[in-house]
């Protein structure tokens, strides 16, 4: 009865109601849109980092990476690439031979990190060919080229088959520099990763710091990731002098993202909730202000504060209830439907999202877990809506609100 | 004819309000018994306290001092949930207008008491229906009060404040905005009521022709009882109409 009451009394001023409803959907649809969005940003910029960037995984000398320094090279280098390329598991992988220095152009000059290759295995594990925007891949006649990204170029004010110089010390200190000509220009959708990284072939490299067919740095792609933890276990096992590392540990800022990405989504939810929830109090404080003297009557023949103040919450609860489901099937559906075809935001961001590494394409995604969760955020929301107006309801003192006409 | 105590009883009752800057006196020391099946009319000039002392009585409003006994029951000693059952269980309340919830059908909220006293739905239906029968409105037992007449909710209220089986009803000014014909036709379903079901009445008016109907009346005047005459044959008059 009380339900049968409340439900009939949503729809005594259907404006309102549905004002409230709208805004309900609204914020659902809005919360669920801008959650995906962002999962779906972040996704990509993981997926985009581990395929350009990081790879499954990557094995140093345990040293290399508080210490970028020369010396310190995989011990086992070329074995232990030979044997993970033969491992079925894998899908491609690469050996790196990593110098930072500087790089100078008659105009200018900043620091980098040039990346010795072995440019057919480069390929396959992060595709760099595909990125380049002007001039050629390296082949064997491309003795002393280099490969550097766009906005490197851009800040040195060089051009394709320009010389530039690369500075850098060898394994034992010594400073050593050498000339390279630009024989291809890169972009990746990492803006400061193509500020850094200057490619040249590792042959070029390791004759210069003196360290023949060594390789600081393994990089590897496996079939299916979901095998990454056993694969690590049994490198590490084989090749206890070398450090091999997940994706998560190469790139924790990455991996943080995700995980602090539950609280942020949390925290926004809350703000939209919080919103919604005033809006509703209001409406529905507005609703009971203006039938004061109904629920004087109501008091007046009976009617006990207990069922008062469910009569009252139910009203604010069938209302947010009612709405919820639609709320969710439009963010669904939205979400759906946009994670199918994409949103493309390349004439709005991409200079200023492109420095964060992230795409102008994005898929925004979601996942079950998360309309359910809001789900439950929008019930506690509801319920916690529904107290107030009820409290002020039972407080009426019934006697004053009679004589109110 | 009756040697049973009093049902209402109010020993010096008086409300005082003083909330403006000088206190009124609403009602002043009022003592007065009513018997069980009395139609008694509370008459007197506006702002004289009738529907101060009808609410005392009927549990809505607590007495600045003195007493008000119910059924032989000190409504002073109740709490605030007590007194709302006593009222649901007890007394019946006719207000002058807006008395129903508007989004219930004149049927629904005739049985609307009868489901906050938890009765059965068999009880319901034959309840709410010969309610309906009494007052005249089987026909329209599935509007909504605004597709009622002022008339015919005032019959619904009346209905209503019956369905709960109550021994009082209270009714403040249920005439006031009704045109005399129909002022008449409520009237005579009340003292119907009144003599077909022993329920007493206390109502509060303006209206000579409903004072005329009344069995007592009591006139007050500033708050004090200035007047309480028993009307010889007063049922007479339910003929001559
Ligand atoms: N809440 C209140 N605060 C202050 N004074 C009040 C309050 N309610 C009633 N009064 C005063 O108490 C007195 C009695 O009021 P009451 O409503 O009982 O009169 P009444 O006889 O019912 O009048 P009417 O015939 O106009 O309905 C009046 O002087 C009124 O102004
Ligand atoms: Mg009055």
């Amino acid at each position: 009865m009380l339900f049968q009451i409340a439900w009939k009394n949503i729809w005594r001023n259907k404006t309102r109601s549905l004002l409230v409803m709208g805004s309900v959907v609204m914020g659902l649809w809005v919360g669920a849109f801008m959650m995906a969005y962002a999962f779906g940003m972040i996704d990509q910029r993981l997926q985009d980092a581990v395929k350009n960037e990081i790879s499954h995984f990557q094995s140093h000398h345990p040293k290399f990476e508080i210490d970028n320094e020369v010396k310190y090279f995989l011990s086992e280098g070329p074995e232990m690439l030979r044997k993970i390329r033969l491992d079925k598991r894998v899908k491609a992988a690469t050996g790196r031979v990593i110098v930072n220095g500087m790089v100078s152009s008659a105009n200018y000059s900043t620091g980098g990190r040039f990346i010795g290759i072995i440019p057919a295995f480069e390929n396959e594990v992060t595709g760099l060919q595909d990125k380049l925007t002007e001039g050629a891949y390296f082949d064997e006649n491309s003795r002393n080229k280099v490969i550097i990204g766009e906005r490197l170029a851009e800040k040195l004010k060089v051009k394709l088959r320009s010389k530039i110089v690369l500075t850098f010390q060898d394994s034992t200190g010594n400073i050593l520099a050498g000339a390279f000509r630009i024989r291809g220009l890169y972009k990746t959708y990492n803006a400061t990763y193509d500020e850094t990284n200057i490619f040249v072939r590792a042959m070029d490299i390791d004759q210069l710091i003196n360290l023949p067919g060594q390789y600081h740095e393994i990089a590897a792609l496996i079939h299916d990731p979901g095998k990454l933890d056993t694969v690590i276990t049994d490198l590490t096992v084989a090749y206890p002098k070398a450090k091999t590392e997940d994706w998560k540990d190469i790139a924790p800022e990455i991996s943080l993202m995700i995980e602090s990405f539950d609280q942020y989504m949390i925290i926004f939810l809350i703000i939209i909730l919080l919103a919604l929830s005033f809006g509703i109090i209001n409406t529905m404080l507005m609703a009971v202000l203006e039938r004061v003297r109904e629920i004087g009557v109501l008091m007046a023949i009976g009617m006990n504060r207990t069922k008062l103040f469910f009569m009252i919450s139910l009203e604010t609860i069938c209302l947010v209830m009612a709405a919820t489901p639609f709320g969710m099937l439009l963010g669904y559906f939205t979400v759906q439907y946009l994670g199918k075809t994409g949103m493309d935001l390349s004439a709005i961001y991409q200079e200023g999202y492109a420095a964060y590494g992230v795409q102008s394409y994005i898929y925004p995604k979601l996942e079950d877990i998360y309309y359910i969760r809001v789900m439950c955020m929008v019930i506690v929301t509801a319920l916690l809506a529904s107290i107030y107006p009820a409290i002020t309801a039972i407080r009426l003192n019934p006697i004053k609100a009679i004589r109110k006409i | 004819m009756n040697n049973l105590p009093p049902v209402i009883i109010t020993e010096d009752l008086t409300k005082v309000y003083d909330e403006g800057a000088i206190p009124v006196k609403a009602v002043n020391q009022v003592n007065l018994q009513i018997d069980q099946g009395e139609f008694t009319a509370l008459v007197g000039p506006s702002g004289s306290g009738k529907t101060t002392l009808l609410n005392m009585i009927g549990g809505l409003d607590r007495p600045s001092s003195g007493k008000v006994w119910v059924d032989g029951k000190n409504l002073g000693a109740m709490k605030k949930n007590q007194l709302i059952d006593f009222r649901l269980h007890n007394i019946g309340f006719v207000f002058q207008a807006y008395n129903l919830i508007p989004v219930l059908t004149a049927r629904e909220n005739i049985e609307f008491v009868m489901l906050l006293q938890k009765a059965s739905k068999k009880e319901r239906n034959h309840r709410v229906l010969e309610l309906l029968r009494e007052v005249g409105l089987q026909d329209k037992m599935n509007n909504r009060p605004d597709e009622l007449s002022g008339g015919q909710q005032q019959r619904v209220a009346v209905a209503r404040a019956l369905a709960s089986k109550p021994k009082f009803v209270l009714a403040d000014e249920p005439t006031a905005n009704l045109d005399s014909k129909t002022a008449a036709n409520l009237l005579d379903i009340m003292s119907k009521l009144n003599q077909e079901e022993g329920i007493t009445f206390i109502f509060s008016t303006h209206d000579q022709r409903v004072i005329d109907r009344a069995h007592r009346v009591i006139t007050l005047v500033d708050g004090a009882i200035e007047s309480d005459e028993l009307i010889a044959n007063a049922s007479d008059h339910i003929e001559s109409v």
